[in-house]
Parts: C-alpha cells; sequence; structure tokens
C-alpha cells in the first residue's frame, strides 16, 4: 500500500494540521510515512499545502509531482493541482467558494460542503476533520482508531477534551462527502 | 529501544544534541531552522541534563561562544542557516585553526545574499572548499532524512572530538521542516570536569597540579612554527580522508547510468531511479554521506562501469567539480540542478538523465 497524498488550501484552514494527524494515524498502523509542507511565508490567508506519504515500504522522495489523492480547500489551489492528480485517482472539495469547479473525467471526484456544514453545527473549528472524515470514508486507508490515537499524539494535552468533538466531526465528515463523477 | 516518534528534522537536531550529551546550544533564529533553538527552548535541557541553551545576540556571537565554550573542552554546538553561517566563517576559521572540538549545522536556504528561505545546496563550496580563510577543513555530513539528521547530529560530536576538529552538518530547508518517523539515540551523561579533563588534556580547565598551562589560539608569529601546524593539520586531513568517508549505493550494483547526489536532493533521485528501473534503464544512485571527506575512490570505481554520470543538485552545480575530479574523464559527467529555492520532481532528473546521458 502506498498512498501519496497533496493537501491545499488557505492558511487557517487545518490544512497542515489534518496532514500531520494522517501522519501520526499512519504511524499508529505502524506504515512508513513523510509529512512535506510549503514553509515558505505562508500566513492566515495566504496559501499553504502539505505533501503526505503512507507507504509500506521505505518513502523516496518526500516531495512530487503528481498525487494519487488531492484534497483540495480553495480555487487557486484547484487551479493548480487538478492537471496533477494520477490518471484514476481521487479528488476532495469543499464546494465553497469554488467558481471554476474541476473539469477533469478521468478521476474520482467528491465533494463536501465542510465549511457550510460546520458552521451550521457551530463545529467550524474542527472543519479539517470534516474534510479528513470525508477523505477517509472513499479512501479508507488508515482506521479511524488510529486517527484518533494519531489525534490524540499530535494534540498537546491541554486540548485532549476536545477530542470528541473531533470524532464527532470526522463521522460527520464521513455522511456528508457526496459524489461528483465517479470512474467506473 | 526507543520509542519511534514523527518529528521535523530540525526537532530531530535538538533532541539528539540534548541525548547525546551535549553542554552548551548558543544560536540565532533565522528561517528555516528556527526549530532547533525552539524546541531546545521548550525541552528546558539546562533543568534535566544541566546543557546550557542560549539565544545569542548574533550568528558572529554564537559561532565565538561555541570558540570559547569548545576550548575549555565542552560539547558544544550552534546552528543557523546559509546567511548566518556567512558570519560564522570567520570564527569557524579561527576553531579549526585553534584545532577545537564542535558542531555545526547549516540548514541551507537559497542565496546567494539573504535569497529565499526556500532549500538549497548552494552552500557546498562554501562548506568543503573553505569559507573561511587558510588552508583548513571541515569535515561535512550530508543527512537525507529526519533519522540521519538524529544520527548525524550525534556522529558529528564524535568525529569532531576525534580530530578536534568542526563539523558541519550540511542539511537544507526540506530535511529540516519535514516530518519522518525517527528513532532518537539513548541518554549518553554529560562529561564531568573530572573526564572532561582526562579526555581533553588540551583543554583550558585550569592546571590542576600541571606546571605548563594550556594555550588555545590559532597565531603563530613565526613562519617556520606556522608550517609545522599547517603540516600537522594536513596530516589529520589526510587520516581523516582515509577512515572516515561515508557514503550510500542505491542500485549501482549493475548500473548503466549512475546519479550523485547529496541530502535532499539524493531522496528525489531515489524515486528518479524507481521510475528509470521501472522502464528497464539500469540507473543507480550514489549518495555520499560526507561531502568532506568525499567517496571519490567509490566514484572513481563507478566510472569505469558506467556509460555516464549526472550529478544533481539544488544549486548550480557545485558537488559537480568533485565527482569530475573523481571521474577524471574517464566517462562523461553532466550535472542538473533547479536553484533559488526550486527543487525538480523525480520525473523532471528522469528527463534531464534521458536528454543528457541517453540521447
Amino acid at each position: 500500500m502506498k498512498e501519496e497524498i497533496i493537501i491545499a488550501g488557505f492558511g487557517g484552514q487545518g490544512v497542515l494540521s489534518m496532514g500531520k494527524i494522517l501522519a501520526y494515524s499512519g504511524l499508529m498502523q505502524g506504515k512508513e510515512v513523510s509529512w512535506m509542507p510549503s514553509y515558505g511565508p505562508e500566513q492566515r490567508g495566504g496559501t499553504a499545502n502539505v505533501t503526505v506519504i503512507l507507504s509500506d515500504e521505505r518513502i523516496s522522495s518526500p516531495i512530487l509531482y503528481e498525487f494519487d489523492t488531492a484534497i483540495i480547500l480553495n480555487q487557486p489551489s484547484l487551479d493548480k493541482f487538478e492537471s496533477r492528480i494520477k490518471p484514476g485517482g481521487t479528488l476532495i472539495y469543499d464546494g465553497h467558494g469554488f467558481v471554476r469547479p474541476p473539469k477533469r473525467t478521468d478521476i474520482n471526484i467528491y465533494r463536501i460542503d465542510a465549511l457550510e456544514q460546520s458552521i451550521a453545527l457551530n463545529m467550524a473549528k474542527t472543519f479539517n476533520m470534516f474534510i479528513l472524515g470525508g477523505f477517509l470514508k472513499v479512501r479508507p486507508i488508515v482506521k479511524i482508531e488510529d486517527v484518533l490515537l494519531g489525534l490524540k499524539k499530535s494534540l498537546p494535552e491541554r486540548h485532549h477534551h476536545l477530542l470528541p468533538q473531533n470524532e464527532k466531526a470526522l463521522r460527520k465528515g464521513m455522511e456528508i462527502l457526496v459524489p461528483v463523477h465517479v470512474i467506473a | 529501544m526507543e520509542e519511534i516518534k514523527l518529528m521535523k528534522g530540525n526537532e530531530a537536531v535538538a533532541e539528539a544534541a540534548i541525548r547525546c550529551g551535549c553542554d552548551g546550544y548558543f544560536g540565532y533564529p533565522i528561517t528555516p531552522q528556527s526549530e532547533i533553538l525552539e524546541t531546545l527552548m521548550a525541552l528546558e535541557p539546562w533543568k534535566t541534563t544541566g546543557m546550557v541553551v542560549l539565544q545569542a545576540e548574533s550568528e558572529t556571537a554564537s559561532i565565538n561562544m561555541v570558540y570559547g565554550g569548545a576550548g575549555c573542552g565542552k560539547k558544544v554546538m550552534t546552528s543557523s542557516s546559509s546567511p548566518g553561517i556567512s558570519l560564522m566563517q570567520e570564527g569557524l576559521s579561527y576553531i579549526a585553526g585553534a584545532e577545537l572540538p564542535c558542531v555545526v549545522v547549516n540548514v541551507t536556504r537559497g542565496g546567494p545574499g539573504l535569497g529565499t528561505i526556500q532549500p538549497s545546496q548552494a552552500d557546498y563550496f562554501q562548506t568543503v572548499k573553505g569559507g573561511g580563510h587558510g588552508d583548513y577543513k571541515l569535515i561535512t555530513l550530508a543527512p537525507a532524512s529526519v533519522q540521519e539528521m538524529a544520527d548525524h547530529t550525534v556522529l558529528a560530536f564524535d568525529l569532531a572530538f576525534k580530530y578536534r576538529n568542526p563539523v558541519m552538518v550540511l542539511s537544507d530547508g526540506i530535511i529540516g521542516q519535514m516530518m519522518e518517523k525517527v528513532q532518537l539515540p539513548p541518554y549518553q551523561p554529560r562529561l564531568t570536569d573530572e573526564q572532561v579533563r582526562e579526555k581533553c588534556p588540551w583543554a583550558t580547565t585550569g592546571k590542576h597540579g600541571r606546571k605548563q598551562q594550556n594555550v588555545i589560539t590559532s597565531l603563530e608569529l613565526r613562519s617556520e612554527e606556522m608550517e609545522k601546524i599547517n603540516n600537522r593539520l594536513q596530516e589529520k586531513y589526510n587520516q581523516v580522508e582515509q577512515n572516515e568517508v561515508r557514503f550510500e549505493e542505491y542500485f549501482c550494483d549493475d548500473a548503466e547510468y549512475l546519479i550523485t547526489a547529496f541530502g535532499s536532493c539524493a531522496r528525489i533521485c531515489q524515486k528518479t531511479i524507481e521510475i528509470l528501473r521501472s522502464e528497464g534503464i539500469k540507473a543507480g544512485l550514489l549518495r555520499p554521506i560526507t561531502l568532506y571527506p568525499f567517496p571519490t575512490e567509490a566514484i572513481a570505481k563507478f566510472a569505469k562501469q558506467v556509460k555516464g554520470i549526472l550529478s544533481v543538485e539544488l544549486n548550480a552545480g557545485q558537488m559537480v567539480e568533485d565527482v569530475r575530479l573523481a571521474v577524471n574523464g574517464v566517462t562523461p559527467v553532466e550535472f542538473y540542478g533547479r536553484q533559488g529555492g526550486m527543487t525538480p520532481t523525480p520525473d523532471e532528473v528522469v528527463k534531464a538523465l534521458k536528454s543528457k546521458l541517453i540521447k
């Protein structure tokens, strides 16, 4: 098993921490993992992305051109990464604020209205966990128990009382993901 | 067995320094290595091992604090990124001249000047060819993973004390910023004052009954004596070249084409080799782990076996000069690089190798 993932969006959306939780989840399952952030002058509101690789074998390059899965949280990131998803790969995007939706026909496309739903449920701070839940629904590469363990590892102890809320967000994300275009 | 953890390369350096009994860290923040100082501050080792962690007023101050600590026989280090390392060059030359052990970590960024904060390998020349003035050498380690960031920190101290010479860990923004699995080294206690006196009889630890005082200096105005000192340094570097060459071979045995790359670039090129092999092209990667001493003999050996060599670097072509010296015209040596903080993708290197060597 090997999954090469790009997560991209605005700074402040939880892009890097979502990647971190995914990497920790892989670690819990004994997989090889790498987490390579775009560490430029990104800030809240700027663009941010992270490449996460989970694999049963030694990981060579932490930097990639093409990805198995792209998790896209804003229009500039879709414009940049849509063409870089491998044929047969997966694109998951939050529908909020997109004026040019994805066009590829050779990949699986899923939409998740996590921003809208998380605000409606008064859970906006767990927005990225909705997205991660959606991802795990279609790419169940790690068990949800290991995600929760990974979450516990990556969160400082003073935030551990928020774990149940994060679990709820993960499960909700799995429910609200909708297929847009699924290849046979 | 130590627990397997997930951390950034920079964090691994800090953790490993504390664990290998480092006595002091002196540094000044700069992207992309600030997590080294930040992690040390967060871990508060002065409360556990007694290690000193100090944010100095500048890089120049940092390296001179290291000079002072090293003169006392202490295990001391600093870290910075390219512009900060430039400021340390005078101190490094003095430390090499005074034959003192220390560790310097350079998490390289793109230059020249203030340049960019993105990864680069453009400090290769500065590190292995001098940087400071005079005929001196820095033993240079080039980690290619978070695990090696930890391992090389420990190894760097061992080599520094073995040869009484500064050791550079030449990393870059990719290895410093990425998170991977790492198994941290076991704890070693810091040396006691008595152990320092025993292990470092040259150090300025007080006379303790000796008649002669120890003097730490790089100054010798009598040319006859200064030449002897230079000869002794060169003899030491010969020993280093004989004993300390380290490199890794990746699918080299039957290779018809060889890539040479170090650090983060070697990781990218591992994937390039996988792609080329899947296409039936017999390519291999030779990764120098020590940049000084350079794996000259190993490259010379493969030069007789392969149809061509491609040196891939995050610079305008620096290590390729050492590769060409090693190859000595036996086989074509080409170069492919990206600069200014840009990194090639594995596919890009595949194309470069095909167009430059296979044609």
